[in-house]
């Protein structure tokens, strides 16, 4: 039997599947990349520093603010631009929005399909309207906080070097953490859709990857840790991510202390369990997720534990905000060139960037490691596991189940495959 | 323009070399959402939706053009479809992928791959115009969502969508924002197509010209102000290099 998906719905990006299994035999499992590189580097090569998180932004709609917030932090590192307390507190609202966008698009939009036998969420907008109502709301939502923090959902424009160039009022802020906090129903409506669909079972446990949880959950932290015992300095991560190439991909594969790893919501919540919301917390328990949860699948669930952990979180940093009082701080940028690398989470993983400028202030060589490169050989490898379990099953259930397993990981192709390591000498 | 039909319209979002924001911005008018379902029928859209169809109404494609096999996928919703839609920079200008004009694509390869075969074969990304035909076009980078709507409604209608021929500019001292050269930023808003509402520039930066250039650019008055600032042509062609490779965007 041979199956070929030629091209993989609902994910992000263009990636095809081939698995070719003979007589109950694995011969062939590729998850297949075929996204072309948009080669960065030439965008960047000698831009100034206040063009590079505009121009990097565009390697993803979907994780814009990420790549965005992690270019600035590693141009601050590099050029040695220090930021105010108000400027944290309003990237960390960025990044929540955006974690909550992305989430609930892969959640509503691309998953819920899967369980209730349609091919879109379109013609639930007649036989499910409640459920697309409230999809629509809650994704509204995460879109306003994005909007009204980085001026735009999707690439943003306020943020820049050593802060923001426009900042929100206190009066939209209060309003928006007004709307956050009425939210909850939703929440917990989409919490109990949630637990009402059956996961494939299926376990294989792998070195899982993410930014540490010494400031809380993972989002912003300084050391990367996995479970396999690996402590390293995020910036240092060119030390213990080894990025290789295989033929049939355009994106790079990556692994660490074993030959694949897995980034995204379920290593961060192995990570981070204990500094999770307590309603989020309580919704973990409630899904029965746990810090030693190893089925893939079940990334959906630890997704949208995050959804409620964000939403909480992001009432937090308003007030933060609003207690401290909004004010605009002057910018300053030394003149000179540096290094600098940063690390955030990404909705879908750990993300890293890297870069030298010289002393123009312009770019001389960028790094950028991607979280869906991260995983990708760790899809192929829950593929392979999952695969002759699986020949019993007709053609079409076993086609569904390894395309609800990629999905699972809310593969980024645009992402993986659109920026790649730059040495320009 | 589209000619009436008894059934509701039907209409495709597809995707190239590209981030997909434009088609995330379509997700994105959550407002609008369920009265777009009503008036027309999504019948392929790959990001959200398994599946595809055999015709359509019209077609909203996203993304540049990099290799033999996109031109042919593009040539073959150009068939299926009466009418096509450049959805974004990349698709309409080739935006900030155009870029890679600039330098030999064997050694980008070579500084990527290290030395290695890359595994696709690339070639320099160009925008849809240069495969097929297109009909109409949503400028940005990312599209604007209500832009997006106002196109959509006039070909519902029958009507030609209709892109503003002002500049930026116009929509900047509307909202009587401060002029981007007081705070010495070079800035393409007074040769920009405008319909964002001078958005970037709202939001305390300056106008990286994503909606490209308008039809007729005053560029007399331009360099006037270029000069006025100290600012040389290599300057301006540094800013144009974002998202407007000269003499490439937007023509075949």
């Amino acid at each position: 039997m041979k199956i070929e998906i030629p091209s993989l719905a609902r994910i992000e990006g263009h990636a095809r599947l081939v698995v070719d299994a003979t007589n109950g035999e694995l011969k062939e499992c590729r998850l297949e990349v075929f996204e072309s590189p948009r080669f960065f580097e030439g965008l960047l090569k000698g831009r100034h520093y206040r063009d590079v998180a505009p121009i990097i932004a565009r390697i993803c709609g979907v994780c814009s603010n990420s790549h965005t917030l992690v270019s600035l932090a590693a141009t601050e590192r590099a050029l040695g631009v220090e930021i105010s307390e108000q400027t944290r507190n309003l990237r960390r609202l960025l990044a929540y929005g955006e974690i909550l966008q992305s989430h609930l698009l892969q959640l509503y939009f691309m998953a819920v399909p899967d369980f209730l036998g349609v091919n879109s969420i379109f013609p639930l907008a007649k036989s499910r309207r409640e459920l697309v109502l409230r999809a629509l709301r809650l994704k509204k939502l995460a879109n306003d906080i994005c909007h009204l923090v980085g001026g735009r959902p999707v690439h943003p424009v306020t943020p820049c070097v050593g802060g923001f160039s426009a900042l929100p009022t206190a009066q939209d802020l209060l309003e928006l953490r007004r709307r956050l906090v009425t939210a909850v129903p939703d929440l917990e409506a989409t919490v109990a859709l949630f637990a009402t669909f059956e996961f494939p079972a299926f376990e294989r446990e792998t070195e899982y990857v993410s930014l540490g949880a010494d400031d809380g959950y993972p989002l912003l932290s300084q050391t990367l840790v996995s479970s396999d015992g690996v402590r390293a300095v995020a910036a240092d991560y060119k030390g213990v991510i080894e990025e290789y190439l295989v033929p049939h991909s355009s994106a790079k594969f990556a692994r660490m202390t074993r030959e694949t790893y897995a980034v995204g919501p379920l290593a961060r919540l192995k990570t981070g369990f204990d500094k999770l919301s307590p309603m989020a917390r309580k919704v973990a328990a409630a899904l029965g997720l746990a810090a030693d949860t190893v089925n893939p699948y079940l990334n959906l669930l630890a997704r949208l534990v995050e959804v409620v952990h964000c939403f909480e979180e992001a009432i937090h940093r308003i007030d933060d905000i609003l207690v401290a009082g909004l004010k605009q701080p002057a910018i300053a940028v030394p003149d000179g060139g540096g290094q600098g690398a940063a690390a955030i989470e990404a909705p879908r993983g750990t993300l890293f960037h890297a870069y030298r400028y010289d002393e123009r202030g312009c770019i001389a060589e960028a790094d950028c490691v991607i979280p869906t490169a991260q995983n990708l050989a760790n899809i192929e490898a829950d593929l392979r596991a999952l695969v002759p379990a699986l020949f019993d099953l007709s053609r079409e259930e076993l086609t569904r189940r390894l395309e609800m397993l990629v999905r699972a990981y809310d593969p980024c192709i645009s992402c993986s495959t659109h920026l790649l390591r730059v040495d320009v000498v | 323009m589209m000619a009436p039909t008894l059934h509701k319209p039907r209409i495709g979002f597809f995707d190239f070399t590209g981030c997909e924001g434009c088609q995330l911005t379509v997700l994105n008018l959550e407002d609008e959402f369920l009265e777009l379902l009503e008036l027309v029928e999504i019948v392929e859209f790959r990001e959200v939706m398994s599946g595809g169809c055999e015709r359509l109404d019209i077609a909203f494609v996203e993304g540049s053009i990099c290799t033999p096999g996109e031109a042919e996928r593009l040539r073959a919703i150009r068939a299926k479809a009466t009418t096509l839609v450049a959805l974004g920079a990349c698709a309409d200008t080739a935006g900030v992928n155009a870029l890679g004009h600039f330098r030999d694509l064997r050694e980008l390869r070579r500084e990527i791959y290290g030395g290695e075969h890359p595994p696709a074969l690339t070639d320099i990304p160009r925008p849809l115009n240069a495969i097929v035909t297109v009909d109409h076009r949503l400028p940005g980078c990312p599209i604007d969502g209500r832009e997006f709507l106002a196109v959509l409604q006039a070909l519902l209608l029958g009507r030609p969508p209709q892109l503003p021929t002002f500049s930026v500019c116009v929509e900047c001292k509307l909202a009587e924002l401060s002029c981007a050269f007081e705070r010495d930023q070079v800035c393409l808003g007074p040769v920009t197509r405008a319909g964002c509402d001078a958005l970037c520039l709202a939001a305390g930066d300056r106008c990286r010209g994503c909606r490209g250039v308008i039809d007729n650019p005053r560029s007399g008055p331009y360099y006037r102000i270029l000069a006025e600032h100290g600012l040389t042509e290599e300057d301006i062609l540094e800013e144009f290099r974002t998202f407007n490779v000269p003499g490439r965007g937007g023509h075949r």
